[in-house]
């Protein structure tokens, strides 16, 4: 049954003066993936750290709108909650460099200082892990430094970190533009996986991967939303002419 | 110019380039068998390699595009639709090929009364008509004149339909002709089957150009 979980109205960011995003509609149904793609510059990263509130980290940036989760506007909940239900995974592998693997799955419960009997902490490393496909590689040197571990790793480790809050909704930054070819199919064969159980938005500047994960597809252009449809209508008969320049090379 | 269209420009080209030997290929083979010029007849056989080739190096080429382009919208439609079009095109080739066969085992002349009685010129005429209008539809993306194919196509159909009964009385007045006679309704079956490829290839066009699936779904039997 299709339900939407996150809903964005007349959404729009600013950086100072510059006006990022303009009057973003969407919304997006719980158990999806969504893909996000659009050249550079054209505020699919702004969005998605819209959804999560990462933006007002950033200083003179705001954001005007509705943002809801499941019903409720973010803007109006405890950041820190957000954090909880709405995770996120970006660019670079950035496990805790200070942490073993098994600290870094658990990282948001240690830094929120929230305490968590060593049982239950075993149950969430381990039911994380194998959530993020690394269970397997990693049982036996869960008390080793993330950082030792391959991009790939790293990544599905950051992952594990994510699902470790039983979050709603993850959202990815381009999560695979540092990982090589094979550590790359890892990672999206994780998002097959990853739908049955949470919402997933990504934002990637590689179309063929946005063609192969999601089930929806958004593209973003000079801050707009121009087309949100499914992805197999976006990549064979897109509506609007700038998404078929996009998607087929020739925009200019 | 992003490589991608590069490559699809070419193949377009290679594509007519095909059309334009198949259609020669058909006007051959009606001039050897107006004139009962074998030697004509056996240049078409020879060319018809020509026409092999193309088809293979067509198939090649999308091949290579799907592999290392990874086409999206219009580029996938447009090659999706090249692979099938260049399928019929080799058999119309095919075509033009079987009738200079028959230009070449027919021991006599073929007789100038049946062709005329047997409307055989009018639907080879159209025939090509049809193939060279469908070559413009494709060249110029005009995707009305792709769906005026599906109503020329009944022209061909008609005397496909007409041709048994006249076939059988020639055969009934002249059993020495029989041979002769069997051949040109062959002929008049081969050239019928140009009609349908023709028809499968406007449709192509159309999916190509407007995304819209007309293959099946009986609109190419109804729309003008």
């Amino acid at each position: 049954m299709e339900s939407t979980i996150v809903s964005a109205e007349n959404i729009n960011a600013y950086y100072g003066e510059s006006h990022a995003i303009k009057n973003i509609n969407i919304k997006i149904n719980r158990n999806e993936v969504v893909a996000m793609m659009g050249p550079s510059g054209c505020g699919k990263t702004t969005f998605l750290r819209c959804i999560n509130r990462m933006h007002e980290l950033i200083p003179n940036a705001r954001a005007e709108g509705v943002m809801k989760l499941d019903g409720e506007d973010v803007y109006k909940m405890n950041v820190i909650y957000v954090r909880y239900k709405i995770g996120m995974v970006f660019q670079r592998p950035n496990p805790f460099p200070n942490m073993s693997i098994y600290e870094n799955v658990i990282a948001g419960y240690l830094l929120n200082g929230i305490s968590v009997p060593k049982a239950d902490k075993d149950v969430i490393v381990e039911k994380s892990l194998t959530s993020a496909a690394l269970w397997n590689e990693v049982k036996d040197s869960l008390h080793k430094k993330g950082t030792f571990l391959s991009g790939g790793q790293q990544q599905r480790l950051c992952i594990a970190r994510a699902i470790a809050m039983q979050p709603d909704v993850i959202l990815f930054d381009e999560p695979t533009s540092a990982l090589d070819p094979i550590s790359t199919s890892s990672v999206e064969n994780l998002f097959h996986e990853l739908k049955q159980n949470y919402t997933l938005i990504i934002v990637t500047h590689n179309m063929q991967q946005a063609a192969r994960v999601s089930d929806r597809t958004a593209f973003f252009y000079l801050g707009e939303l121009v087309e949100f449809d499914d992805t197999k209508v976006m990549f064979t008969n897109p509506k609007d002419q700038r998404t078929q320049n996009y998607i087929t090379g020739r925009f200019s | 110019m992003a490589p991608i269209e590069t490559e699809i420009i070419a193949t377009k080209k290679e594509l007519i380039n095909m059309w334009i030997l198949v259609q020669s290929q058909l006007n051959k083979a009606r001039e050897a068998m107006i004139n009962f010029d074998k030697d004509l007849a056996r240049e078409v056989l020879v060319k018809e390699k020509r026409v092999n080739s193309f088809e293979l190096k067509i198939d090649r080429d999308c091949e290579n595009i799907f592999a290392l382009h990874c086409p999206v919208a219009v580029d996938l439609r447009f090659l999706l639709a090249a692979l099938k079009i260049n399928t019929n095109l080799e058999r119309i080739g095919d075509i033009a090929a079987g009738v200079a066969k028959y230009v070449i085992e027919s021991p006599v002349n073929f007789d100038v009364a049946v062709l005329e009685s047997t409307s055989i010129m009018r639907m080879y005429d159209e025939a090509i008509n049809i193939l060279i209008d469908t070559r413009t539809a494709f060249e110029n993306e005009d995707t009305a004149l792709a769906r005026s194919i599906f109503k020329r196509d009944e022209v061909l159909d008609n005397v496909n339909r007409a041709a048994t009964g006249i076939i059988a009385d020639v055969i009934k007045n002249d059993i020495t002709g029989i041979n002769e006679a069997l051949f040109m309704l062959s002929i008049i079956r081969k050239l019928e089957r140009i009609g349908d490829q023709s028809k499968n290839i406007a449709e192509e066009i159309i999916f190509y150009v407007e995304a819209k699936i007309l293959k099946h779904s009986g609109a190419s039997k109804t729309k003008a």
